[in-house]
């Protein structure tokens, strides 16, 4: 059985942003990049899944730049078998990834997708479940916790919702999301930081998996959130109501 | 969390590494324990990383272990022909100079250049103004190359600051020629060429230990041991260090490099070399971007005085690089003797003078960071060569006080010491001879003429000025005397009660900060459920000696507020270390009155996120 891993390439965590000065975006010059820590997770459950003998090979699968190739070896490294890089210098949306992940699935077959629940640069949380729905396959997402049963060909997921858990059983082929609590990812070793530098990676781009890479949305603004107020003090309940009233206008 | 870089190794040779022995595997998974928070918060990042509140139990007591040394998992081993500890400008150098040797000759050698910041560069921080001598030499076509250095030296200034007023003095300094950079920039730019030549570079990894064989030769280094929680078991993702033996280790670790120390130590090559002992001062830093109209690519200030006393030695940089981005910083020298001297603060406070805040007006902070340097010179140098290895670049100290540069010696060092190991590894040298290179070479002829300008200044800032001026324009170094240094930095702290406690104004918020908003903007982040690095050889001492005589000092000269005491619930002050705060500059090791604390190496990919310092 087969697995992929959809990882990408975004601005380390530890990293403070800034805005660029011009509003279009964040400055990404000179900055850290790291693989998104929710497709770390995601990596390294499938990873574990293959340790347990359920899965036979784990594809990690990158699209963007060349500079991807760098997330994708750190992806080899942790224990990947192969993969693979979509190259594409435009921004690449939601729609477009899960696209472009369902013309993979047909060339790849897996039968399981992984991937993290959203990427901490955009916080989407779109592409998983678009995959899903592009492929009609059955979608566990914000997983705590995944459970695969080969021979029956089930995957039973538990799903960190706003309730508590919600625990699913989806017929394979799925797609899975993860999220924070699934796992701790594992450290890539030197040797195998080493092995990973001969582990094959294949290239597509998306006109080859026939894919029109359109915008469909258009980044109007990007500002820095509101600078924090100071707190006010009052003085009685009466001034309470009369701010609330006069200048908040929430009553 | 992985920060890693991959490498992607453009060399023509076959065996790009020779991977000879790969023993016993390391750990197989355990069986997950309860879900482990370590890691990140619930809430996406936000974690406050940099609290000053304490947290529970990081009080370094008897420190756990960082490594099962008594494990019966043995360590994969990897060997080299050459392995570099530290991508900085030495380590960098001399694995490019040993490449090209290789090309040159038609010779094959494996490097390895081990880095424990997340990326090349990562921990890279300094002033700079660049002396491209050494570059020259090394890599003559860097310019074509699209090297950052790309704003020449258009003006340079030198002011007496006085609280209110900056007196413009003759500028001591000859930088034509020289350019304004950051070098943390250069160093990744050194770490592409390296690898294109074929050098194997592994940013994440830290070397946590010498190996030495039966005969007491440096034969390689260890890497830490990964996934270790703080109490010192082991966690889900632990991982086992690795061996990283070679026929030569050179160490680059930087000022007071922890490895380079220790085999100082052991080989007593201070005394071999015929050196005092060396001293140092802490840099402070930031990078602003300011209104266009008030930068000028190419400016270069240096001041002297306030808001340091005449007893501190130190000063101010301000440099303008390009995009409209300056760095700015004070350097204080520490030996000061005033224990309640806070150097973050007098930086903050010097912002505030009406001959610098004009600059910073309007302007926003990119990056904070702190770093010790060496102004020991001349008289400090230790004999560089141990069995099996020699130091280069700052951990030997190399730096030229007067100039305030220390990039082109660090990187000539490196080079010499690269074609001394090519000899070796060749069979025709022998490492001593990278002491006669250095004496041969114009680092040695530059620190000669340097040396007595340093210790001058152990009488005073007058009669250090004084004597500044007699070596500048007379002397020029041909003088037959050779000025001591005084007492070591961590001796020179004065007991408490010879001074009073220091008040210095509060953060504005606009010119002037506060710690933890400062440490935001270093990308410092460390894996906090580890055992902390910092260790206390005797954990009584902080609240036995340092609290009561000498106030603390360690919780003012650090910058990033590492070290606090905090009343416990019986109001006694304990003290905490919050080391996921630290920014590995050495301070701490260095100016603890009683060398309690012992900076060790964390679990590698930690430590700052230094971009453009």
């Amino acid at each position: 059985m087969k697995i992929m891993v959809a990882i990408k390439r975004v601005i380390d965590y530890a990293v403070k942003i800034r805005v660029k000065p011009d509003k279009t975006g964040v400055v990404t010059q000179n900055v850290k990049m790291s693989m998104n820590p929710f497709c770390e997770i995601a990596l390294e459950e499938a990873l574990r899944i293959r340790e347990s003998g359920l899965a036979s090979e784990v594809v990690a699968v990158t699209m963007g730049p060349s500079q991807c190739l760098d997330t994708l070896r750190t992806g080899l490294a942790m224990g990947a078998d192969r993969g693979i890089h979509v190259e594409s210098t435009s921004a690449l949306h939601p729609l477009h990834v899960a696209k472009i992940l369902r013309n993979l699935v047909e060339i790849e077959k897996p039968s399981l997708i992984i991937l993290g629940k959203q990427a901490i640069d955009d916080d989407c949380n779109q592409t998983g479940q678009m995959v899903a729905g592009l492929l009609n396959w059955p979608q566990g997402t914000f997983a705590s916790k995944v459970v695969l049963d080969k021979e029956k060909k089930e995957v039973t997921v538990d799903r960190e919702v706003d309730d508590g858990i919600e625990t699913v059983q989806l017929n394979l082929p799925a797609v899975i999301t993860t999220d924070l609590r699934l796992n701790q990812p594992r450290y890539a070793t030197l040797p195998n930081i080493m092995k990973a530098k001969s582990k094959p990676i294949k290239k597509f781009t998306p006109q080859e998996l026939n894919v029109e890479i359109k915008p469909d949305l258009e980044i109007v603004e990007v500002t820095e959130p509101p600078k924090r107020k100071a707190g006010v003090m009052v003085s009685s309940v009466d001034e309470l109501i009369h701010k609330l009233k006069n200048e908040a206008k929430v009553i | 969390m992985l920060k890693l870089r991959s490498v992607f190794s453009k060399s023509k040779s076959n065996n790009l590494f020779h991977l000879r022995s790969l023993t016993k595997s390391s750990t197989s998974q355990s069986s997950p324990p309860a879900y482990d928070f370590s890691r990140y918060s619930q809430n996406a990042f936000s974690f406050s990383k940099h609290s000053s509140l304490p947290a529970p139990a990081s009080i370094s007591r008897v420190p756990p272990s960082r490594s099962f040394a008594t494990d019966s998992e043995a360590r994969d081993s990897i060997e080299y022909d050459v392995v570099v500890v530290g991508a900085g400008p030495a380590g960098l150098s001399a694995a490019i100079r040993l490449k090209q040797l290789c090309h040159q000759k038609g010779a094959d050698l494996s490097v390895c250049v081990v880095e424990k910041g997340a990326e090349v560069g990562a921990h890279i921080i300094s002033g700079n103004v660049f002396e491209p001598r050494a570059l020259d030499e090394l890599l003559p076509q860097w310019k074509q190359e699209e090297a950052p250095i790309n704003t020449p030296v258009s003006s340079d200034k030198f002011w007496f600051l006085t609280k209110n007023r900056a007196i413009s003095l003759p500028s001591p300094f000859h930088n034509k020629g020289n350019y304004v950079i950051s070098l943390s920039q250069l160093v990744r730019w050194l770490g592409t060429k390296a690898e294109e030549l074929g050098v194997e570079i592994y940013p994440g990894f830290a070397a946590s230990e010498i190996l030495y064989d039966a005969n007491n030769k440096v034969i390689g280094i260890g890497t830490n041991d990964m996934g270790i929680a703080k109490d010192g078991s082991k966690k889900e993702n632990f991982q086992r260090g690795v061996e990283v033996k070679g026929r030569i280790t050179l160490l680059a670790e930087g000022c007071r490099g922890s490895l380079s120390e220790k085999i100082m130590g052991k080989y007593n090559l201070r005394e071999k070399g015929g050196a005092q002992h060396q001293t140092y001062a802490l840099g402070i830093k930031e990078v602003w971007e300011i209104d266009e109209k008030k930068h000028q690519p190419g400016e270069v200030v240096h001041t002297l005085g306030w808001p340091l006393d005449h007893k501190t030695y130190g000063g101010s940089f301000l440099y303008h690089m390009k995009d409209n981005q300056i760095s700015i910083g004070l350097v204080v020298a520490l030996n000061y003797q005033n224990p309640f001297i806070n150097p973050y603060e007098e930086f903050q406070k010097f912002k505030h003078h009406p001959a610098i805040r004009p600059y910073l007006e309007g302007g926003t902070v990119i990056q904070y960071g702190a770093r010790t340097l060496n102004e020991g010179g001349f008289q400090s140098i230790p004999y560089p060569v141990f069995p099996g290895g020699a130091i280069i670049g700052c951990s030997a100290g190399f730096l030229n006080v007067p100039k305030i540069k220390g990039t082109h010696t660090a990187m000539k060092s490196g080079m010499l010491a690269a074609e001394v190991t090519f000899g070796v590894l060749n069979e025709v040298l022998d490492m001593d001879m990278y002491w006669n290179a250095l004496r041969n070479s114009w680092i040695w002829d530059e620190l000669y003429k340097a040396r007595n300008y340093r210790p001058a200044f152990e009488y005073g800032l007058i009669p250090g000025l004084a004597l500044s001026g007699l070596e500048h324009y007379l002397l020029r170094g041909k003088h037959p005397f050779t000025l001591k240094h005084g007492k070591a930095d961590h001796e020179a702290t004065n007991a408490a009660q010879l001074h009073s406690p220091i008040q210095y104004p509060k953060a504005d918020g606009v010119l002037s900060f506060d710690v933890p908003t400062s440490l935001h903007r270093s990308n410092t982040n460390h894996e906090h459920d580890q055992p902390p690095h910092l260790r206390l050889r005797d954990p009584k001492i902080p609240e036995t000696v340092n609290l009561p005589v000498y106030a603390a000092p360690e919780s003012r000269y650090c910058p990033a507020r590492v070290y606090e005491y905090v009343a416990d619930e019986h109001n006694q002050l304990k003290l905490h270390i919050n080391a996921q705060n630290c920014l590995h500059c050495k301070a701490c090791d260095i100016k603890d009155p009683k060398q309690n604390i012992e900076w060790t190496v964390p679990e590698g990919g930690g430590g700052p996120g230094y971009s453009v310092m």
